[in-house]
């Protein structure tokens, strides 16, 4: 067998060892969060810590979108002679997709790094093994608790990024062409419902399971020192942001068949 | 009250009175891919003994201590904690034993996130909660007192010392009164004072307490101070077992190679 082919059948095996793995790992985490003792306090620890303070964060992001959005789509709407839907454009460009999206990502870069950093650094100092020996399960008090305020929390967040990112939008606007905020929100809103809403938000639950479940198990199998320690920071932020986006896709679909 | 019911409560009589082991391990092999670490392990201990498990850096001292508390299973052979082979346990059945377990880390593995009393209150937050938060902080006062460390309360554990950190682990692994005390190299990088201060701890400890406890250690000073028992471990078994008169006493070339180094 070539160097080549070896090498590829390598990284596949390593690829599907790394799946079944986190599969288990996400068993594990499941049976110890629906059995009690439930760690609430923990919870809201994890909810606060991963809320309010990616909250700036998030609605920076988000803001910028919105310039950004603006700017771009006025130029394009304008060469089509469809400058008129510059505003339905921002809403739904902001609330279907770069909303939800630019949440996913920021908070896999922040939230990722933290919490994969924090679970690796407590492994290789033996306190998730000194947590076990205290008979509290780990993967109840540390990962369903982080997991679970992901899910809580992006669906929260991308709201932020939503608002700062129409607001900007419009302050944009009307910084080139004066139009009031009610006109811009009439005239963005239009047409749309709930189902133009709701779902692209609640989309962003499954990114928060991604970006919570791969920053735990890459925290918490850490090997290494400090070395592994920075390589678990950096894989759960990669691995977190490609899985946001490749769900992303996968859900984009299922929201158009489901909610046309 | 059914057979089963009986063999516990007479189980139970008999680790009261000393006369049966609480902490069982029969033939245990342990390896690590290619590495054989421990090549048929067989020691026991009784209620108020302690048993020092003496021998090189890597012949699996600490592996032991793992495996004890559950952390790693055996390749082979059985470890029994009051009688119940925990092998085969799930982790919240493994919980319900380890209540019963305290474990000194090598270095302490406090929670860097919690304070010093955080820390100490951690089993108590988890496991006690039937105690009022004054009766929970006396009780970390009292743990921490015993310790010497009752005026470090609010520090975190980057501000205190290797030393003080150890305490602070012996509070933390006392704290829900325990039978069993399992100390990984408890003297380990610390200053001969301070090492000597471990060790009067812990001897002072165990005599209150009247736990069995596993001890391991390279440092044969600190064994003879806090142990009753001596176990000298090379290639992953055990070369003798008995007091320090019986292994002075022995033969067996790597006994005193060991002794002559120590």
């Amino acid at each position: 067998m070539s160097p080549g082919v070896s090498s590829a059948k390598g990284l596949i095996s390593e690829f599907l060892e790394w799946f079944g793995d986190l599969g288990i790992f996400f068993w594990q985490v499941i049976r110890a969060a629906v059995t009690p003792p439930f760690e609430f306090r923990e919870l809201f620890r994890q909810l606060d810590e991963i809320g309010s303070k990616s909250l700036p964060l998030v609605a920076l992001a988000g803001a910028a979108t919105g310039v950004v959005l603006s700017l771009e789509a006025r130029y394009s709407l304008t060469r089509f002679g469809a400058k008129s839907l510059l505003p339905a454009a921002i809403v739904f460009s902001v609330i279907h997709e770069t909303g939800p999206i630019i949440t996913g990502l920021v908070v896999s870069g922040r939230v990722g790094a933290g919490i994969g950093a924090e679970l690796a650094s407590m492994k290789v100092t033996e306190q998730i093994d000194a947590i076990e020996v205290s008979a509290v399960n780990p993967y109840r008090l540390l990962a369903a608790t982080r997991i679970l305020a992901c899910i809580l929390m992006l669906p929260l967040l991308t709201l932020a990024a939503d608002f700062c990112g129409l607001l900007m939008g419009w302050v944009t606007q009307a910084m080139v062409e004066p139009v009031s905020l009610h006109q811009f929100i009439n005239a963005g809103f239009s047409g749309a419902s709930f189902n133009d809403f709701l779902p692209p938000t609640f989309k962003t639950m499954v990114f928060g399971l991604i970006i919570g479940l791969v920053a735990c198990f890459q925290g918490m199998r850490t090997q290494g020192g400090a070395a592994g320690v920075g390589r678990a920071a950096t894989s759960s932020v990669v691995l977190s942001s490609l899985f946001v986006i490749l769900a992303d896709v996968v859900l984009v679909k299922l929201i158009i068949i489901f909610f046309p | 009250m059914d057979t089963l019911d009986q063999i516990a409560t007479q189980r139970e009589e008999a680790e009261q009175n000393g006369s049966a082991p609480v902490l069982t391990v029969e033939d245990v092999h342990k390896s690590f891919g290619s590495q054989n670490v421990l090549n048929g392990i067989t020691l026991s201990v009784k209620r108020g003994e302690t048993l020092a498990v003496l021998g090189r850096s890597g012949t699996g001292k600490s592996v032991l201590l793992r495996l004890v508390v559950g952390l790693e299973k055996p390749d082979s052979g059985l470890v029994r904690i009051h009688g119940q082979d925990i092998a085969g346990l799930a982790l919240d059945q493994l919980g319900e034993i380890r209540k019963k377990m305290g474990f000194l880390f090598q270095h302490a593995a406090l929670y860097d996130s919690l304070t010093v009393e955080q820390n100490v209150g951690f089993p108590l937050q988890h496991h006690k909660k039937e105690m009022s938060r004054p009766e929970k902080a006396a009780r970390v006062k009292q743990l921490l007192a015993e310790v010497g460390m009752e005026g470090d309360f609010a520090k975190m554990p980057s501000d205190i010392s290797g030393g003080m950190q150890k305490r602070v682990g012996l509070a933390r692994a006392l704290a829900l009164e325990p039978d069993i005390l399992l100390l990984d190299e408890p003297t380990a990088g610390l200053d001969p004072i301070s090492a000597a201060e471990i060790d009067d701890l812990v001897l002072k400890l165990q005599q209150e307490h009247l736990m069995a406890s596993i001890v391991v250690t390279h440092d044969l000073h600190s064994a003879k101070t806090i142990a009753n028992r001596l176990a000298l471990l090379n290639q992953g078994k055990v070369v003798i077992e008995g007091d320090f008169e019986e292994l002075q006493k022995s033969d067996t070339e790597f006994v005193r190679e060991f002794l002559r180094h120590s």
